[in-house]
């Protein structure tokens, strides 16, 4: 038993009650007889509160605003208040699965009176969580261990990150091999460099950066996973290794802006790696691509029949407050419907992959009715949607998977911003050059 | 009291291997390593044991790569109280298990352990000789694929894994040296901030040792593994795969 709740005594009522010289005892005041109180101690949350990062955690005052905003809450029992309250009623969060299955999205405090913020408190109780001791979930484990070895959670040799290159079918230049400055690095991340369906939207990427001009390079093997998610996760230390690494390696050549294909990257650059001493100007490729908007639109030729819908990344959206951009790009691809989910900007559902998620699918579907993602491509479904358009490396993966296993694989694609653009560019897919 | 570990860094299988332009060694520019993953799990299994106790686990390892460092401050995060790493000019070659065992005799006699632990095998050492080697050179009695083990008075009680999913339950009198298979429980997770602390808090203990003079193995030339002849399944009744196994057997000249 943990030894703080043997702090928790049973304190009966007491019979006989005097308050200032007024006895009020007797069965009156009480509904149905003599009860008994528990008497919580405020240990456990304390215990969060004091880690930096965890204060906000003792802020709460139960008004449950959080509850029915939280995504993990609409597949399970979750929310800022129900943590707040078990915490209170004696189970400790650091040895609870709770700890694990928050993702940061964020709509929490979005709607939270008091700012109780779970993007800091979560990072902070468990690193705390790994600091003491505590075993955390396998799946989770190994992508942490993969990380600190070879610089991706897919434990994929750092080497081979650059191999999609050669099949991009345009010219993808590699800084440590090109040696000149460019105007655009192009920070490809973990997924898009080695997962099959990354792959694909790097390589439509790629295309059609060739198409717009674009003066631009990678990294390559040079490139370590930017980190933000295993941060979140609670490995800060692996986080601040990586971001140095990084942060030297980029030191190292002529830039004058940062693309990224990862809202968890831009998350990172913008906010985590400046206090690290790494200044960068850091656009989503969304963003970029809304820019060129005007070069663009001439070149999107090929109508597309498609019925879409668009899923906000938590990174990009509620975290980095980018919401047009996407919407811009699939407004002005030709041919193409677009409707919005009910859950959508500001309120958008959140696919699971954030926060260390994505190495706890197996873990967290454990304590949940379904997945996030598949009460997401559900929700996409019901919108009349054969396509469910997406901009974050995480979601492609996620919600494909997602959608074979709740049975409408046949009904909804998915396909990333980059996959679209470049199909009405006749860069990919039928007749592509 | 003392549990002694010994661990050791291997090339990386998930990297490709690379052999060096003399045709005699990898490429070791190209290689990086890993600890072996057998000594991870001597390495849990020792932790356990000692948290059950109050032991000292001391990780004790020979610096063939030059990176033993990372591995050793990695032990102590996980809960090993001091790392002692043996260095000598044989960075860069491959020590034969008995050299090794040989180097690492006297600082395993000088710690007075009661018990040594280490991997069941390694790449470098795939019939698992050197917990058997380092116990006949300290004359103490000796397991090997050992699958969990505990400490009691005077003695130590390790399952082993025999064949065909059997397991053995044995008692040794200490000290003895163990041959760790698998840990109770999966190797635990110390995070980089841990790690990174270790690093700035304390220190290895290094050694230099004598260079074994013959005892590395005289490489002559190092090759990948030729594409073998594909597998053949097969089917049918009893009677016909016996006809085919003949003509097969025949068209060998074996029968
Ligand atoms: S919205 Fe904020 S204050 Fe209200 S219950 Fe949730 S965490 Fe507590
Ligand atoms: S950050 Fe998101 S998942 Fe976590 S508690 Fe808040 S709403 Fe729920």
């Amino acid at each position: 038993m943990d030894p703080k709740l043997q702090k928790v005594a049973e304190v009966w009522e007491r019979d006989t009650a005097i308050v200032e010289g007024v006895d009020i005892s007797g069965p009156w005041n009480r509904m149905f007889g003599q009860r008994v109180i528990w008497d919580y101690t405020p240990d456990l949350i304390e215990e969060i509160a004091q880690l930096p990062g965890g204060e906000s955690f003792a802020w709460c005052y139960q008004c449950g605003k959080c509850v029915p905003v939280c995504p993990v809450d609409v597949v399970g029992d979750y929310g800022p208040r129900k943590l707040y309250r078990r915490a209170q009623t004696g189970i400790n969060l650091l040895d609870s699965p709770d700890l694990w299955l928050c993702t940061t999205c964020a709509n929490c405090l979005r709607v939270c009176p008091k700012l109780v913020d779970m993007v800091q408190i979560m990072p902070a109780a468990r690193e705390h969580a790994m600091l003491t001791g505590r075993a955390i979930p396998a799946e989770l484990q190994e992508a942490l261990e993969n990380t600190a070895k070879y610089g991706n959670p897919l434990g994929q040799p750092a080497r081979k990150r650059e191999a999609w290159v050669k099949d991009a079918g345009v010219p993808v230049p590699i800084l440590h091999q090109i040696q000149r400055p460019v105007e655009w690095l192009w920070w490809v991340e973990c997924y898009p460099s080695y997962h099959p369906r990354g792959i694909d939207a790097s390589i439509a990427l790629a295309r059609i950066f060739n198409a717009l001009g674009l003066d631009f390079a990678i990294l390559g093997r040079e490139e370590k996973c930017a980190g933000d998610s295993q941060r979140l996760a609670g490995e800060r230390g692996l986080f601040e290794m990586l971001a140095e690494e990084n942060i030297r390696t980029l030191s190292k050549y002529e830039f004058q802006h940062i693309v990224v294909t990862d809202p968890h990257a831009l998350n990172a650059f913008r906010k985590h790696y400046p206090k690290l001493g790494g200044q960068y100007d850091v656009w989503h490729y969304t963003t970029l691509l809304a820019r060129e908007l005007p070069k663009l639109q001439p070149l999107l030729t090929k109508s597309l029949p498609y019925r879409v819908t668009f899923h906000d990344p938590c990174y990009l959206g509620r975290h980095n407050g980018e919401y047009d951009a996407p919407r811009q790009l699939i407004q002005a691809l030709p041919g193409v419907e677009f409707v919005e989910m009910l859950r959508c900007r500001e309120n958008s559902y959140c696919c699971g992959g954030g926060g260390g998620g994505m190495w706890l699918d197996s873990f967290a579907a454990g304590h949940q009715r379904r997945r996030l993602s598949e009460e997401r491509v559900l929700e996409a479904v019901s919108t009349g949607a054969d396509t469910l358009v997406v901009c974050c490396p995480y979601e492609v993966s996620r919600f494909e998977d997602a959608a074979k296993s709740t049975g409408v694989e046949g009904r909804l694609r998915v396909r990333d911003i980059a996959e679209l653009l470049a199909e009405a560019m006749g860069l990919i897919g039928e007749g592509a050059a | 009291m003392t549990i002694v570990v010994v661990m050791e860094q291997v090339p990386d299988v998930v990297e490709e291997l690379a052999i060096a332009p003399s045709g005699t060694d990898l490429d070791r520019d190209a290689v990086s390593y890993v600890v072996n993953e057998y000594d991870d799990h001597a390495l849990e299994e020792a932790l356990l044991l000692a948290e059950a106790t109050g032991d000292e686990v001391v990780a004790v390892g020979i610096d063939t790569t030059g990176e033993l460092d990372q591995a050793l401050y990695t032990a102590l995060a996980k809960g090993a109280r001091r790392a002692i790493k043996l260095t000598g000019d044989f960075e860069g070659t491959w020590l034969s298990t008995r050299a090794a065992a040989r180097l690492l005799v006297p600082v395993i006699q000088e710690l007075e352990p009661r018990l040594v632990l280490t991997g069941v095998q390694a790449p470098d050492d795939l019939d698992g000789q050197l917990a058997p080697t380092l116990a006949a050179l300290l004359g103490w009695p000796h397991a090997s694929v050992v699958i969990g083990s505990q400490l009691v008075d005077g003695a130590v009680q390790v399952r082993k894994e025999l064949w065909g999913g059997m397991t053995m339950t044995l008692e040794l009198e200490l000290p003895a040296v163990l041959g760790v298979q698998a840990a109770r429980q999966a190797p635990r997770y110390v995070p980089i901030s841990r790690v990174r602390q270790v690093m700035r808090e304390a220190s290895i203990e290094t050694r230099d040792v004598e260079t074994p003079g013959d005892l590395a193995p005289a490489i002559m030339r190092l090759r990948f593994p030729e594409e073998a002849g594909q597998a053949e399944i097969l089917t049918g009744s009893a009677s016909e795969i016996a006809d085919r196994i003949i003509e097969l057997l025949r068209a060998r000249g074996l029968l």
